[in-house]
């Protein structure tokens, strides 16, 4: 059985002229301006396609300008699966993403460089000397292979983690372009047995990440059913442009038939108009181009629809996901993608702040309630991102998982019944019956069915907030409990068929000298 | 055969079961019998009183504040058990005398004049019968008068008063001054409670106790027992 998630009655931001004025828009902005490709083999797919190519340089040149015509779009809509299967290490943990049907599953994302650690200190009034408080103290730390292990079994043990998107950029010493993939790849498969998902550094290391999975996943075939790993290519470079390396290795994902995400992340207001028509618009060209260029390469092949439209912030145009925009943009997308039956991967649930607290909770909540309200199928950026993206914070993630799972049984569809109603006309009856009438004990049930919500497991219990503390203790408690490794055999055969692993990560964390 | 009756009563204090329609927390309870049926059963059968109340209800109820606190229970389960144990009370109730056993006091609870907020003192009464008070409630906006009264007529050791809102709390402090004027001050502890009311508001209008929910309640009455 495969991870539910929640199915949600959609929020609509746009009605249905609305769709159809991005789409027409996206139509015209693929024919003019038209898309700059920098990769000569997408420009002759382009061509061969039905898209007029021009070179825009001279001879030997590496830019060409692709009008792409709406039926090469229409076509490429048709063929992309509407259904897309992301697998796991067990099955169980699977996602069965349909366009069809508003279901969301969260994730992780980014590929921060920087992990934020929380200690908790004690500190002293000034005032009072006799008064002692403990505080958050946070520190900023690299991103390593070993803390990439460590978000991936936290994954494992936060049940609103549907899909380990790596969310952590390894910058060990011994890491390097040739290496990153195969040891990002079993970092994270080795540590959790959810979907994982992670970009690819160099197209070298394709075949040997793809073996890795299918050695994991139990042989070719299986690999095929139960794809424990998916892609994202950043193809677009916005506004509007193939970027010639990462094209490529679409290309080549695309041609091994690998569930892949088309993504598309551009700033509104610095590479998009910062205007909601206009960067809904470019955003839609953008990806579609992507999903073009896929089923033209390999019709059929598993794509998501990767919306990942930002705001600029005007003092410095960084990102600013905390600004309503962010929410807007994005929950505009997951309407184009149902429009197109493409499985939508959005984004959600980032913060401009640098560590938790009040500003990071309430901008990530922000963006998480109304886009899991308007229904993509996997959206991403969902746990522990801080900084812009720049930083991972584990404890945060906890206070991310909680506040998750509060947020699916806000936006789950209603479940009145008959069945339910009669239930309930029984209570009434009965609580009127007595002198007290009140109707707590009827709540025992529900509460040990999981029909309604648990108590908030980080509450205060004085004067002071001690949330961050209390999801501290939850996250130690987890990296205490033991790691669910990939058995021995299977890393054992790993380690001899695909190069580049390092030798420590075949070591059970639980026999690591720290 | 009377040690396997107790041994239900006990388990079904622990379920929170009143009586046969109960569910329960377990699966498969309902339709079997609850304390109420059980405690009939055992009256009828002769098992005495005392084991009744001391092993079945009072060992029941030791283990619901046991699990409570080990927060595998929550508040609703506890009033579920407190009224099946409270209910349990009132059918041996006309057995106790005879019996030779005395209640633990008897409590008048009241919500004052001008509000008819009564959940929180629902929720004192079924904490206080499970703990084996006998709790007569005079309803909603009562006056302080009509409360001095019913002081006087039922002789209980504790009044319980409980208001919601700030512009009825000042009826506590009438309703304590009836007392007085009654000659009735000294012969019942006065506990408060309610949403607006605090420790230094009881003292203030010269109550005895001050309870901030109801199991704060239940130990204050206990306190003074």
């Amino acid at each position: 059985m495969p991870r539910h998630g929640v199915l949600v009655e959609p929020y609509r931001r746009l009605n249905g002229a609305q769709i159809e004025k991005a789409h027409r828009a996206s139509l015209d902005m693929l024919l003019a301006p038209g898309i700059i490709c920098y990769n000569r083999e997408a420009a002759e797919v382009f061509g061969d396609g039905g898209a007029e190519v021009m070179p825009l340089d001279e001879a030997g040149g590496r830019r060409w300008l692709l009008k792409i015509p709406e039926r090469v779009i229409s076509e490429a809509v048709a063929a992309a699966p509407t259904v897309v299967k992301l697998g796991a290490r067990d099955e169980d943990n699977s996602l069965v993403l349909d366009s069809r049907e508003p279901r969301v599953r969260f994730a992780s994302g980014s590929e921060a460089n920087n992990w934020l650690d929380v200690d908790v200190e004690p500190f002293v009034s000034k005032r009072d000397p006799g008064k002692e408080m403990a505080f958050p103290v946070f520190s900023v730390q690299k991103g390593t292979v070993e803390r990439l292990e460590r978000a991936a079994h936290l994954c494992e043990h936060l049940d609103s983690w549907d899909g380990f998107l790596r969310p952590v950029n390894i910058q060990d010493g011994d890491i390097n372009d040739a290496n990153k993939d195969v040891n990002k790849f079993f970092a994270s498969l080795n540590n959790t047995s959810r979907h994982v998902m992670a970009g690819l550094t160099d197209l070298g290391q394709l075949d040997n990440v793809v073996r890795m999975a299918e050695l994991i996943a139990g042989g070719e075939d299986r690999f095929r059913e139960n794809p424990i790993i998916s892609f994202i290519t950043s193809v677009i470079k916005s506004p509007l442009q193939l970027v010639g390396d990462t094209t490529q290795k679409l290309i080549e994902i695309a041609r091994r038939g690998i569930p892949v995400v088309i993504s598309s992340a551009p700033q509104g207001g610095s590479t998009a108009p910062i205007i909601e028509a206009g960067i809904v618009a470019q955003v839609n060209a953008e990806i579609l181009t992507g999903v073009a260029l896929t089923q033209m390469v390999n019709s059929g092949t598993p794509v998501l629809y990767g919306s990942v439209p930002g705001r600029a912030n005007m003092d410095d145009l960084s990102d600013s996901y905390g600004a309503p925009e962010f929410s807007q943009y994005n929950i505009d997308c997951v309407q184009m993608a149902r429009y197109y039956g493409l499985p939508s991967y959005s984004s959600a649930g980032v913060s401009d702040a640098d560590v938790p607290g009040i500003q990071a909770s309430v901008e990530r909540l922000f963006s998480h309630i109304p886009v899991a309200m308007s229904g993509p199928q996997y959206l991403h950026y969902a746990f522990g991102l801080l900084e812009r993206t720049n930083t991972f914070c584990p404890v945060q993630a906890v206070l991310d998982n909680t506040h998750i799972g509060m947020l699916k049984r806000l936006v789950a569809q209603p479940t009145i019944s008959d069945s339910e109603v009669s239930e309930c006309l029984e209570q009434v009856r009965r609580v009127m019956g007595t002198s007290h009438k009140l109707y707590v004990r009827f709540v025992r049930r529900a509460l040990r069915s999981g029909e309604i919500s648990p108590p908030y497991p980080f509450e205060s219990t004085g004067l002071t907030d001690d949330t961050l503390l209390r999801a501290k203790e939850r996250m130690d408690e987890i990296m205490a409990l033991p790691r669910r490794h990939i058995d021995e055999e299977t890393v054992e055969r790993v380690y001899q068929q695909v190069p580049g692993l390092l030798p420590r990560l075949r070591v059970p964390a639980s026999k690591r000298e720290v | 055969m009377s040690e396997d009756i107790i041994s239900l009563i006990r388990e079904n204090v622990i379920q929170g079961r009143v009586n046969a329609d109960d569910e329960g927390m377990d699966e498969g309870l309902a339709g079997q019998p609850g304390v109420n049926e059980l405690v009939e059963k055992a009256l009828a059968e002769g098992v005495s009183v005392a084991d009744i109340i001391n092993k079945g209800l009072t060992a029941g109820m030791s283990e619901v504040g046991k699990k409570f606190e080990a927060k595998e229970y929550f508040i609703p389960d506890m009033l579920a058990s407190a009224e099946a144990v409270g209910s349990a009370m009132e059918i041996l109730e006309p057995h106790l005398a005879r019996s030779g056993i005395a209640a633990k006091g008897t409590v008048l609870v009241a919500t004052v004049k001008g509000d008819l907020h009564d959940i929180g003192k629902h929720i004192v009464s079924i904490l206080l019968r499970g703990a084996g008070y006998i709790v007569k409630d005079l309803g909603n906006d009562v006056e302080p008068q009509a409360i001095a009264e019913a002081v006087k007529a039922e002789k209980p050791q504790f009044l319980g008063l409980s208001a919601l809102l700030t512009s009825t709390m000042v009826h506590m402090g009438e309703t304590v001054e009836a007392l007085k004027e009654s000659g009735l001050r000294d012969s019942v502890k006065v506990i408060i409670g309610g949403a607006p009311v605090s420790e230094d508001f009881a003292r203030s209008i010269g109550a005895d106790g001050y309870g901030a929910d109801g199991f704060q309640a239940v130990a204050m009455v206990q306190s003074l027992t």
